[in-house]
């Protein structure tokens, strides 16, 4: 029997800690990937309409599941604020999930720009949930500037890299007393597991599985793993030695005179 | 001329409801943005497009 533990993101409890990208497959596949994640949460992307598509994909997304709205597209702060409070008027709640960049090339975060962009959206009653480079500093004036989470990249935005920020997440985890979110990079279920056994609240993943074979069995995958580092850091890990062995087995009662 | 989602088009003098009706667009799945400014659902009636003005119609995708 599971303990209780929820995650809670501005004021909301949520007791998945797989928030899951819909971005890059198909809308079918959709509420199969969110069973198989144990998903509540999915991020969307705000676009120009299409007079030509005559499907949705909010048709496809199943009733109680919170939409984290993205501000992809956005080079500046003001840029991500538009977006933000288009996608609010569309009616979906008022999570948003920050992301500036103005490198094309890695598509690195602009935490300048970011920082901004959450203090003013904060004002306006948002649920801000910033994607940043992890940087202690910015974390904590994301912390001031009214954030409801952190989401700092493990690598680059769908590199499948894993956990290059390894050490730098850490001190976020270690130093900030909001939800560490770890956003972006993330290719394995072993990455998702390790990422929690640090400590993270939680983690969002999104070409993992839509670049995978089977892409609900790897959604089950990863539910598995977040679950199993969840459980490892609540637990506490073991120690490790810094030197020799130490045995298992008692070291009396031996067969031998 | 009016611009919506980067076209030109020739509706001055329509209102924004009239020229929804015309489209494919769903109206419970957009939100449309007139010159920088949300315009309510409510106010798609009574908002009458102008030449010059710039009109985004938006709506959800897939993304991460």
């Amino acid at each position: 029997m599971q303990h209780k533990d929820p995650l809670i993101i501005g004021g909301h409890e949520f007791h998945s800690r797989f928030i899951l990208g819909s971005g890059k497959y198909s809308m079918q596949l959709i509420e199969s990937a969110i069973h198989d994640a144990g998903a509540e949460m999915i991020t969307l992307a705000v676009r120009r309409a299409n007079t030509k598509e005559q499907e949705n994909i909010l048709d496809y997304i199943p009733k109680g599941i919170t939409l984290l709205p993205n501000t992809s597209g956005a080079r500046t702060a003001d840029e991500a604020v538009r977006i933000a409070r288009l996608a609010r008027e569309l009616g979906c709640g008022n999570f948003v999930k920050v992301e500036i960049m103005r490198d094309s090339k890695y598509l690195l975060p602009d935490n300048r720009e970011t920082i901004r962009a959450t203090e003013i959206l904060a004002k306006e009653g948002f649920v801000v949930m910033p994607y940043m480079y992890p940087d202690l500093n910015v974390a904590r004036d994301l912390v001031q500037a009214g954030a409801a989470t952190i989401m700092p990249l493990a690598s680059p935005i769908d590199s499948n890299k894993g956990l290059a920020t390894r050490e730098f997440i850490q001190i976020l985890i270690e130093e900030i007393d909001l939800p560490i979110i770890v956003d972006a990079g993330i290719g394995r279920p072993s990455q998702a597991c390790e990422a929690m056994e640090m400590g993270a609240a939680a983690i969002m993943a999104n070409t993992a599985l839509a670049t995978a074979g089977n892409l609900p069995l790897m959604a089950s995958a990863f539910r598995q793993a977040i679950a199993a580092g969840r459980n490892a850091y609540l637990s506490g890990l073991g120690r490790v030695l810094t030197r020799g062995a130490s045995a298992s087995d008692p070291l009396t009662g031996f067969l031998r005179d | 001329m009016v611009k919506i989602n980067g076209r030109e088009l020739n509706l001055a003098g329509n209102t924004l409801a009239a020229y929804l009706k015309t489209t494919d667009f769903d109206v419970k799945r957009i939100a449309v943005e007139k010159n920088g400014e949300i315009i309510p659902k409510t106010q798609y009636e009574t908002t009458i497009l102008q030449d010059g003005d710039c009109l985004e119609v938006v709506s959800f995708v897939g993304g991460g």
